[in-house]
């Protein structure tokens, strides 16, 4: 069966669709997470050199990953609104900056406790790092650029050209590893090599990462939700989703 | 339990990165539920007609 895709970029459309994703998706996170702390605190085996400390990694690594995968993201909806003019695409875009800047500053913070006890210091100018510091200031430079500018439509493209341009930061981040010489380690998991930790591990860090990208859909559909109720004013359709009390 | 809680000694570091992302989660729920529940109040401010709102109830025009 073909489905139209092209009638959901309505918001009228998109709308009941958005509700029903973010709570299926809510459900999802909430297990999701359950199971995956349930491994990271009790089930996975203490590590032979970090100790408990290593734990962190069920933190750290799900939040970087969607630091960047958020910012790929949005600059896909970026490239949509410029290249279509689209309203819901900037909203998409719009909606998931918070939750970007979250998880980057979770991956900065969870990083920098696990890297005292590890590496003896919260923090270094290392490649990853600083960039990925830098697109924390990005997420949170969209976001100040939206709230500067009074018109939405035009505050959509400005905000949509700073996020495309910012998009060289997320595979510096992901590549710095390979390309300078720097604190942080190389990347454990590959998808080409088999990994070089252990399984209950490796199925921990993956189930956290699943929680994180249900509960990262199911925030930002919510709060496009709100978006949409916010610009739309003066749309008939908004009606429906009110009860207006008769007299 | 306290075992558990002392994580091999690394409490401090495993506990202040476990909370931050439990408060995090917190706060952006109650935030989203919040701009949520002040754009739906706006919206039903701004549809309400006059002669149905709090005015008009009373009796004043």
């Amino acid at each position: 069966m073909l489905i139209n895709w092209y009638r959901f970029s309505s918001p009228v459309s998109f709308y009941p669709l958005a509700g029903s994703l973010s709570h299926a998706t809510g459900v999802l996170a909430a297990l999701l997470a359950g199971a995956g702390l349930f491994i990271a605190l009790f089930v996975a085996p203490t590590d032979a050199t970090q100790g408990d400390a290593y734990r962190i990694i069920y933190l750290h690594v799900p939040a970087a990953w969607m630091a960047m995968f958020i910012y790929l993201v949005m600059a896909g909806w970026s490239a949509f609104a410029l290249g279509f003019n689209t309203r819901l695409s900037a909203m998409m875009g719009q909606a998931l900056a918070p939750t970007g800047a979250l998880m980057a500053a979770l991956a900065l913070w969870t990083g920098a406790f696990w890297g005292r006890p590890t590496w003896g210091t919260y923090w270094a100018w290392d490649a990853r790092m600083t960039s990925t510091l830098i697109l924390l200031f990005l997420y949170l430079g969209v976001i100040a650029l939206r709230n500067a500018i009074e018109d939405p439509r035009r505050a959509d493209r400005a905000c949509a050209l700073l996020t495309l341009v910012g998009a060289i930061n997320v595979p510096i981040i992901y590549f710095s590893v390979q390309w300078w010489n720097t604190l942080h380690q190389g990347s454990s998991i590959s998808l080409t090599a088999a990994p070089k930790m252990a399984m209950t591990m490796l199925a921990g860090i993956l189930i956290m990462t699943a929680a994180a990208w249900c509960y990262t859909i199911a925030v930002s559909l919510s709060r496009v939700q709100a978006i949409i109720v916010e610009r739309e004013r003066g749309a008939s359709w908004l009606e429906s989703l009110i009860a207006v009390p008769e007299a | 339990m306290s075992e558990f809680l002392a994580m091999g000694g690394y409490a401090w570091y495993v506990w202040m990165a476990y909370g931050a992302c439990a408060l995090a989660v917190v706060i952006e729920v109650a935030a989203v539920r919040a701009r949520r529940k002040r754009a739906f109040d706006e919206l039903r401010m701004s549809a309400t007609p006059p002669r149905q709102s709090m005015l008009g109830a009373r009796g004043i025009r």
